[in-house]
Formats: structure tokens, C-alpha cells, sequence
């Protein structure tokens, strides 16, 4: 569904990716795994589109899409979820959930929102509080219930779990794994990289701008160095 | 006597809200003060001479044409003047600077066009007045009242209803959040500079109304208003702007019938200096780190 290929990616003279390649297979999850400043969310924003790759290629459903937009890439069904969760906070809950849906021209956009609303109850409850007032898992909550009011086919998630208790980790956690069962394809950057392998099909290590390992979830979950480096153990 | 002075208030204050809605939609987009929005609305301004004096069109004319005037400049300040200087590391400065060279480049060229000095406004409303008990209320005021009060509800109407205009409030918050969920910000951004410019020449015909003459160096004083304004409401603020402009208007009206009228363009900045020393965010303005 997704082909990275030889993406190399600079911030200024600074370069962040080196010959990044990666594939995303339809309806899988796949994660993203690395240390800090490994560049995992350089590579989700090559994806999205914020920031244009100085060589290689993005393809998606077989076109080439490297270099669109992200309102482009949104359209064809790239949608993220940026690290620290990008709240309108000055947006109402409810405008929030609208502004997921902006894109949109059909008719259920309505019905979208009001089931959103009804699988988390908490944004109903506060659907005119400004969102900047919620706390974090709940702002995450919007954050990944506005995402998936655009209807994409591959939802990016950049460490959704960061900055939450544990027990709302295991809730984020579960909902991803939903979210893959209704049929959306998941590409996921996790810290949190037990819990990500335990859900994810497929799973890639970056270090310092390279990929380093790749292999099944199941199979990295086991690999000794890979505990040893990113498990904790 | 009372009750002309603060209708007095009303009109001048109504139309320092509206020129100040210019700064505060540029500033809560692009987060940049637009230094030529005083010159656009002049062109506006000299619209209405054009039209109703020269020509001897009909007032609805002018404002036809100096929305279609000010939404071409403003076009072409977004292309010309700010576009280009985006994505610098300078991106705050840069505009600033280039957008005082536009203000030079209009104040000229307005002079080049119309001929300096002051150019009386006349049209079929100047003299209409009419009399309720002792008060005396002109017309004109009743209309620029009404078109201000009009406009501003539109435009929050706007902003807050429909989805260009949570679009634009997105996109002011954050852009590459807006990006994300499918806003063509860079239209967003034209749309904004375009609509702030339009605002602007509407802004100014009603200036040429109230005061009864337009010159090409109007646009210096009123632009200074209109940003001691934002800074009273609060930068990049609709709501602060509208009551911002108020407050001046009647404040300025007040010192005026009190005898101090040589002290009247002082007020703007002495409310700049109190608010700042206050409540440095502005009256509606949120505090930022
Ligand atoms: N806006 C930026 N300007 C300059 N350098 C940047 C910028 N963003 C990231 N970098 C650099 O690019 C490299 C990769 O950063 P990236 O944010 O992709 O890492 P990451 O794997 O997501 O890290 P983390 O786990 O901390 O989120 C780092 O060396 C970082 O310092
Ligand atoms: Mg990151």
C-alpha cells in the first residue's frame, strides 16, 4: 500500500534520513521503533507531506505521491497524527472533530461525528470545551478521534502514548488495535516499543537516520539485542 | 449635547473597530503586522472620492469598487510583498520591512493619482440630518453605524460558523495542523490578506463620510490607530478588536467634549502605554510564553 524507497531527508544543511526504505502492507499495522533523534517522525513527515524528501520516492496505492501536500495527501487517505498530539486548542472539542471531517464532501460527515462521539463518551461530555482545556489523554483521544473522522486508509500515529499514565497507554493501545480491525492500515512510531510490537504485524529499527532491522513484530519481540536496546530489558 | 457626543463616539469608534480588523486577521494568520493595511484602506478612501464626488456615481458604487480595488492590492501584497519573504528565518522582521515599503510605494502613488492635499467628500447623504427631541443625528452616521455593527456580525458570523472560516481559525492556530486535515493554508493565507484588505477599503469610504475629506497621508494616522487598537484588545483578537475600537472612538469623542481637543490623537498612544504596563496580552489577548 506504501513504498518508501532511498528517501533522504534534511532539516537545513542537517540531514535526518539516509536512504530510508520501508512498506507498509494494506490493512497491517507496521511500527516504527528508535531512539530519540533517531528520526522516526522525519520519516512520518516525509509521509505526510510536511516536509519534502531531497531524494527517493513516496508511492501509495502504486502512485507516486512524493512531494504532495499534506491537504493533498489527506485526499487520497494519508492521514497523521503528530507527535504531542497538535491540538486546535483554541477550537472547540466538537469544531475539532469538524475540522477531521474538513476535507469531506459527503453526506455522513454528520452521522461520523455523532458515532465518534458516542465511542468516546468524554468527547461528548465536553464537546464545547476548548480543547487545549482537556487533559492529555484526552486530548490524544480527540486527537486520534479527529484523524479518523477524515476516513483515511493509512493513519500515521507518532508516539500517541507519550506523556500518558500506563493505564491510559493500554487504552490508546487498544483502540489502535480496533482501529486495524475496522480496516484502516496503521503505521505507528512508538518509545513504547513492547506494546507496539505486541500489536504490530511488522516492525523497523532506526538508528541515526538509518534502518537498521527489520522483521516481523513477533520475531523482533523475541530478538535478544533488540530487547536489550529498546525492551528495557 | 450628551447624547450627539456619544453617538459622535459610536460612528468614529465603529469605524476604528473596522480598520483595526484588518490588522488583527493579517496578525492572527500570518503573525505579522502589515504595515501597508493604513495605505490600502486610503485607496479605499479614495474610492468613495472618486466615485461619489468626481463621477457623481451613487454611494453604492464606491463601495463596489473599493472592495474591488483593495482585494486586487491586497492580492498582490500577498504575492509581491510577503509571499517571497516566507519560510525565512527572518519571517517576522522581513514582512515588516517589506510592507512599509509597500505603505511608501501607495502613499506615493495615491499622491501621483489623486493630487496630495485634502479631497473634500460629497455625496446625496453629506447634509441629511434629522432631529429627535433636542438631538441632532446625521445620516451618515446611522449608515456607517449600521454597515460597521453589519459587517463585524458578518465576519464573526463568519469566523465562527461556517468552514472557510474555522479553516482560517485553524490555520491562524496552527498551519501545519490546518495542512494535516486537508486546509490549503496557502490559500487560506491569500483569502485572509485579501478579505483584511477588502474590510480596509470598506473601512475607508466610511472614514471619507464621517470626516468629509480623504488625503493621501490619512492612511499613517488611522493605520497607527488601528494598531494601538490590537494591542489594546489583543493581537491576532476579532472580538478585542471591535471593542478595542470602541473604546477609542468614544474615549477620543469624550476628551474632545471635555475641551481637550488638542489632545485627541494622544488618547490612542496613552492607552497603549497604560495596557501595556496592565495587561501586556491586551484586553481579550491570552497570555503566551
Ligand atoms: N525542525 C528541525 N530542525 C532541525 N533539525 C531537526 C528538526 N526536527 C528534527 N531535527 C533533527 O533531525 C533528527 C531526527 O529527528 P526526529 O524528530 O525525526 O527524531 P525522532 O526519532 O522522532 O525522535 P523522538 O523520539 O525524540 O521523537 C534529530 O537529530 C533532530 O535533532
Ligand atoms: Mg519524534
Amino acid at each position: 500500500m506504501l513504498k518508501v524507497a532511498g528517501v533522504d531527508a534534511f532539516y537545513g544543511q542537517i540531514q535526518a534520513l539516509k536512504g530510508i526504505d520501508l512498506e507498509v502492507e494494506e490493512g497491517s499495522i507496521v511500527t516504527i521503533l528508535g531512539a530519540n533523534g533517531a528520526g522516526k517522525s522525519t520519516t512520518m513527515k516525509v509521509i505526510s507531506g510536511l516536509l519534502k524528501p531531497k531524494k527517493g520516492k513516496v508511492t501509495f496505492l502504486g502512485k507516486d505521491i512524493t512531494g504532495l501536500r499534506p491537504d493533498q495527501l489527506i485526499r487520497k487517505g494519508i492521514a497523521l497524527v503528530p507527535e504531542g498530539r497538535a491540538m486546535l486548542a483554541e477550537m472547540t472539542v466538537l469544531e475539532n472533530l469538524e475540522m477531521g471531517a474538513y476535507h469531506r464532501k459527503d453526506s455522513e460527515v454528520d452521522k461520523d461525528i455523532a458515532q465518534v462521539m458516542e465511542r468516546f463518551s468524554i468527547l461528548k461530555e465536553r464537546k464545547d470545551q476548548l480543547a487545549g482545556t482537556m487533559s492529555g489523554g484526552q486530548q490524544q483521544m480527540l486527537a486520534i478521534a479527529r484523524a479518523l473522522l477524515a476516513r483515511p486508509k493509512l493513519l500515521l500515529l507518532d508516539e500517541p502514548s507519550m506523556g500518558l499514565a500506563p493505564i491510559i497507554v493500554a487504552d490508546i493501545f487498544k483502540m489502535i488495535k480496533e482501529i486495524n480491525q475496522s480496516g484502516t492500515t496503521v503505521l505507528l512510531v512508538e518509545q513504547n516499543a513492547k506494546q507496539a510490537l505486541k500489536i504490530a504485524d511488522y516492525g523497523y529499527v532506526l538508528e541515526t537516520g538509518k534502518l537498521t532491522t527489520e522483521a516481523n513484530a513477533k520475531d523482533l519481540l523475541e530478538d535478544t539485542s533488540i530487547a536489550e536496546a529498546y525492551l528495557g530489558g | 449635547m450628551f447624547l450627539e457626543q456619544l453617538i459622535n463616539g459610536i460612528t468614529t469608534g465603529s469605524i476604528y473597530a473596522i480598520v483595526a480588523l484588518g490588522y488583527t486577521l493579517v496578525f492572527g494568520v500570518l503573525g505579522i503586522i502589515n504595515m501597508a493595511h493604513g495605505e490600502i484602506f486610503m485607496f479605499g478612501a479614495f474610492m468613495g472620492v472618486v466615485i461619489t464626488s468626481t463621477l457623481g456615481l451613487p454611494l453604492w458604487l464606491a463601495f463596489v469598487a473599493a472592495a474591488v480595488i483593495t482585494a486586487i492590492l491586497g492580492y498582490l501584497l500577498e504575492r509581491l510583498a510577503l509571499r517571497p519573504l516566507r519560510n525565512r528565518p527572518d519571517s517576522h522582521l522581513a514582512p515588516l520591512i517589506s510592507t512599509i515599503g509597500v505603505s511608501i510605494f501607495l502613499e506615493n502613488l495615491a499622491d501621483k493619482l489623486f493630487g496630495s492635499g485634502n479631497h473634500p467628500v460629497q455625496n446625496s447623504l453629506s447634509e441629511a440630518s434629522f432631529t429627535i427631541g433636542s438631538v441632532n443625528i446625521y445620516v451618515v452616521q446611522i449608515v456607517i453605524f449600521c454597515i460597521s455593527i453589519a459587517l463585524m456580525i458578518a465576519l464573526s458570523y463568519w469566523l465562527l460558523k461556517t468552514k472557510g472560516g474555522k479553516a482560517l481559525r485553524a490555520t491562524a492556530e496552527n498551519l501545519e495542523t490546518a495542512s494535516l486535515l486537508g486546509v490549503n493554508t496557502k490559500r487560506v493565507i491569500m483569502v485572509t490578506v485579501v478579505l483584511a484588505s477588502v474590510i480596509g477599503g470598506i473601512a475607508g469610504i466610511l472614514v471619507g463620510m464621517a470626516f468629509s475629506s480623504v488625503n493621501p497621508q490619512m492612511g499613517l494616522s488611522f493605520g497607527l490607530k488601528g494598531l494601538a487598537i490590537i494591542i489594546l484588545g489583543g493581537m491576532g483578537n476579532v472580538k478585542g478588536a471591535m471593542v478595542g475600537g470602541m473604546i477609542l472612538g468614544l474615549s477620543e469623542t469624550l476628551v474632545v467634549a471635555l475641551g481637550y481637543s488638542g489632545y485627541r490623537d494622544a488618547i490612542a498612544f496613552i492607552m497603549i502605554i497604560v495596557i501595556l504596563l496592565l495587561r501586556p496580552q491586551g484586553l481579550f489577548g491570552t497570555k503566551t510564553a
